[in-house]
């Protein structure tokens, strides 16, 4: 009976499997961009949100990346909402992003994470939305229910973290960024704040199996209004336009980190501000070009023998 | 959500394991890509006022036939006939459709004055019911109303006092039936029609008959030649029927039939997951299925038989009809389509079928093999219209422990019809010829029917009968998990597990068979085309 008993709970707890002739039926599940997280900000929730966030999150950020944050006094004339749009290189930068939030901001913001992958189960989606308050977001097509969700949340007075890229850097390079953080700045009418995450690549990448300890610096922008700029046409700038002026915030920011305010605001000034995508060439060329900070050493015990490529 | 109909499922890599009954059991068996597997349709919807319902047909009759309180007056001799504890299968749960529809007869009686009133059961060769089971059919007003006073009668068809002879049919068919029944200024026959086979005139002339007169349409010919037997058109058994009934009607007795279907909400929640699909078990279905199949395995089989015997089903009435014989049967079988119908495209070469616990025969009793081979090949074979399943020369896998076991007080008979009868031939004919009359005529088999609670001496031969469409077609006959003296004993082949039946079956069909799996219960009648 014991040898059969694992299979019995196998059986058991595994879900059949689907006939592959027959139809899938369409349901609708609370999973994915579907799933329900307003019992997330409910005031219960939200305390317990707090004592995680205090007692395990900051703690550990503090420990396995001794964060250095910058730009800070940027966020003092903001009120909120708030929308922060952030690199993204790592599951930790949410951690990193809420841990170095101004108490104010922090108590009252939700995190848009992929629908996809933070969502598709019960367990990670109550674990993710209670720990992290954070809310699925769509990031393969173009989804009314997570727009309309964050945008209502907004108006709600809260803020919203945002990595417009749509997911982790695949190979330490930023990424384009997509509207959804644009977008929701227009429609609400609230600033949206660069931020630049620097050096969390080497501490856990995608992929990464092991954590590893490192030095990382936060970077708070200028707030960035929709309604600051006009297009070429005179017109008031569009979503996409807006995107990438927040993305060239961005990359001012990571520019700053690498060399010095000054140098960066220059280079800005001149249009040399380095590509944050990236050259355009090969991947190992690309790997070759990857600044220092970003890169992931093959044992972190080889301080000494890190070269610097 | 309105039901889903019945369907048949191509198996692929990607199909879980599929549920097969094993007598008080189940196995899980994993059948090969491209086997076919028919699942029955979910249940319909139910009347949601089966009362009102049992007062509008009463009163709105099909046919030539008036409405019921316009047949009702006072001084007449009335008899309400019922069917026995074989339907429903499982029972019905409080209150059984009987008891609602007769409680609303006596009503109309009651307001009409009638005096004379009896209740009989149709047992025809069956067992006498126990006042338990007439309680739980019929419910408690009814049967401390009519027991107590001898008005609750259980048909006796070796009572040479109780029956009267009708006459011949043209075919030289007897027609003896029950002398109150016959007698009767109306008699009034309640059916619950669990499938198509039952009702129309076989519930008279069957339920109410001798074996002088049964003995015409339960023999072995008739029964070879009912394909099947859930179609009535293309059914000996039933042709038979039909002429019996139409004399009985010629003769001057005046018969009111009520036809009741069900649906096939046939277990109770904590079984739900009998009948689901298995891809779309849930937690608690894949949990409650293997903490049964675990527990089942490891207990007593009399315990568990006892927890089987006791499953009421939750069955919803789907339709009441009344009226005369015929006009009734047509819309009931209507009406059962609706439920049990599922399209088949084409026979197969190798049929497999999970017995559960239950036939018509062994309500609180035990499933002897005599009645594993019956259920099997006289039930679940003839679930079909059309064509069988199976191609003729094809094999038939059933799945049953078939253990060598008797009630002895329900089934005398059979102990020694298998110890004897089976132990010198399986061939239909040769048992017809040399046994039959024997233990019809059998004094203590007789008795024993008579005062006890035991199937008529001549009822194993019917069951054995009853597969002779299916021996005749079928090219053999594997059970899966059997007991092996017991299989052999009847002429089958045994064999440990569903693999090793598929390749036995391969030596009798040829290599890369079509397999089909019959899903029931719940009940089903494929329509083969």
């Amino acid at each position: 009976m014991n040898a059969r008993l694992p299979r019995v709970l196998d059986e058991v707890v595994s879900r059949p499997t689907w006939p592959g002739t027959l139809p899938r039926p369409i349901e609708r599940r609370n999973l994915g961009v579907d799933y329900d997280t307003t019992w997330t900000r409910a005031p219960w929730a939200r305390l317990v949100r707090r004592a995680l966030v205090d007692n395990v999150t900051r703690p550990f950020v503090a420990v396995a990346t001794s964060p250095k944050v910058f730009g800070r006094e940027h966020l003092d004339p903001l009120e909120g909402p708030v929308i922060f749009a952030a690199n993204h290189s790592s599951h930790l930068d949410t951690s990193i992003v809420l841990s170095c939030l101004p108490e104010r901001f922090r108590r009252r913001t939700v995190v848009a994470a992929a629908a996809d992958y933070f969502f598709d189960r019960p367990w990670k989606a109550a674990l993710w939305s209670l720990a992290l308050g954070t809310i699925p977001m769509e990031r393969t097509k173009v989804n009314r229910r997570s727009a309309d969700l964050a945008a209502s949340l907004l108006t709600d007075r809260w803020n919203l973290v945002i990595f417009p890229e749509g997911g982790r850097s695949r190979d330490g390079w930023g990424q384009e960024f997509r509207g959804g953080a644009a977008y929701l700045a227009k429609r609400c009418d609230v600033p949206v704040v660069p931020v630049h995450l620097r050096g969390v690549r080497p501490v856990f990448p995608k992929g990464g199996r092991r954590l590893r300890r490192g030095k990382v610096e936060l970077r708070f922008g200028d707030p960035l209004w929709p309604s600051d700029a006009t297009g070429p046409s005179g017109r008031e700038e569009d979503a996409r336009r807006f995107a990438a002026r927040i993305e060239e915030s961005v990359a001012l920011l990571a520019d700053e980190a690498e060399t010095d305010w000054w140098s960066a605001r220059r280079r800005a000034a001149a249009g040399m501000t380095p590509a944050f995508r990236g050259p355009d060439a090969s991947p190992w060329r690309r790997a070759w070009a990857l600044p220092a900070s970003a890169r992931r050493t093959r044992s972190s015990r080889s301080k000494s023998s890190a070269k610097p490529w | 959500m309105s039901p889903r109909p019945g369907f048949v499922l191509e198996v692929d890599r990607s199909t879980p394991p599929t549920l097969f009954w094993h007598g008080e059991g189940f196995r899980f068996e994993q059948l090969p890509e491209g086997a076919r597997v028919v699942y029955p349709p979910e249940p319909l919807d139910a009347l949601s006022d089966p009362e009102a319902a049992v007062r509008h047909a009463l009163e709105h009759p099909l046919g030539d036939c008036p409405p019921l309180s316009a047949l009702l007056r006072a001084g007449m001799r009335l008899t309400i006939a019922f069917d026995d504890v074989s339907l429903p299968l499982p029972p019905m749960r409080r209150p059984d459709i009987r008891q609602r529809v007769i409680e609303a007869v006596l009503d109309l009686a009651a307001a009409a004055g009638i005096d004379d009133v009896v209740l009989i059961a149709a047992l025809a060769l069956h067992r006498r019911m126990t006042d338990d089971e007439l309680r739980h059919a019929l419910g408690d007003r009814v049967f401390d109303a009519f027991a107590p006073h001898g008005l609750l009668l259980q048909h006796d068809a070796e009572d040479p006092g109780a029956l009267v002879h009708l006459g011949m049919t043209e075919e030289g068919e007897d027609v003896e039936i029950n002398r109150r029944a016959a007698e009767s200024d109306l008699l009034i026959y309640v059916n619950i029609n669990l499938s198509a086979m039952d009702g129309g005139h076989k519930s008279v002339a069957t339920g109410l008959a001798s074996y002088r007169s049964l003995r015409h349409h339960h023999n072995v010919r008739t029964l070879q030649h009912s394909r099947s037997l859930m179609d009535r058109h293309h059914s000996e058994m039933h042709s038979s029927n039909w002429r019996m009934g139409r004399l009985i009607k010629n003769v001057g007795v005046k018969i009111f039939q009520i036809e009741t279907t069900l649906n096939l909400d046939m277990f109770p929640s904590q079984f739900a997951y009998l009948q689901k699909r298995e891809w779309e078990w849930s937690l608690a279905d894949r949990a409650g299925f293997h903490a049964s199949r675990l527990a089942l395995e490891r207990i007593p089989p009399r315990l568990a038989r006892q927890i089987f015997q006791s499953m009421l089903a939750p069955y919803g009435v789907t339709s009441v009809q009344a009226g005369e014989v015929e006009a009734v049967h047509d819309v009931t079988l209507e009406n059962l389509h609706r439920q049990q119908l599922v399209a088949v495209e084409g026979q197969t070469d190798i049929l497999t079928m999970g017995l559960p616990y239950l036939c018509p025969y062994n309500v609180n009793s035990i499933m002897n093999p005599v009645l594993v081979a019956c259920l099997g090949l006289g039930y679940f074979f003839n679930l079909y219209r059309g064509k069988p399943l199976v191609r003729a020369g094809g094999v038939c896998i059933m799945s049953h422990p078939t253990p060598w076991a008797f009630h002895p007080v329900h089934h005398p008979s059979y102990i020694d019809f298998f110890e004897q009868v089976l132990a010198d031939t399986t061939d239909l004919i040769e048992i017809e010829k040399t046994y039959e009359q024997a233990f019809a005529t059998d004094p203590w088999y007789v008795h024993l029917y008579r005062t006890s609670y035991a199937y008529h001496g001549v009822h194993p031969f019917y069951m054995w009968y009853w597969c002779g469409h299916a021996l005749e077609h079928l090219g053999a006959v594997i059970i899966v998990g059997g007991d092996r003296a017991a299989v052999r004993r009847m002429g089958f082949k045994p064999a440990s597990t569903l693999a090793d039946a598929l390749e036995m079956a391969e030596d009798v069909v040829g290599p890369n068979p079509t397999i089909t799996h019959l899903h029931a219960p719940p009940l089903l009648v494929a329509d083969v085309s």
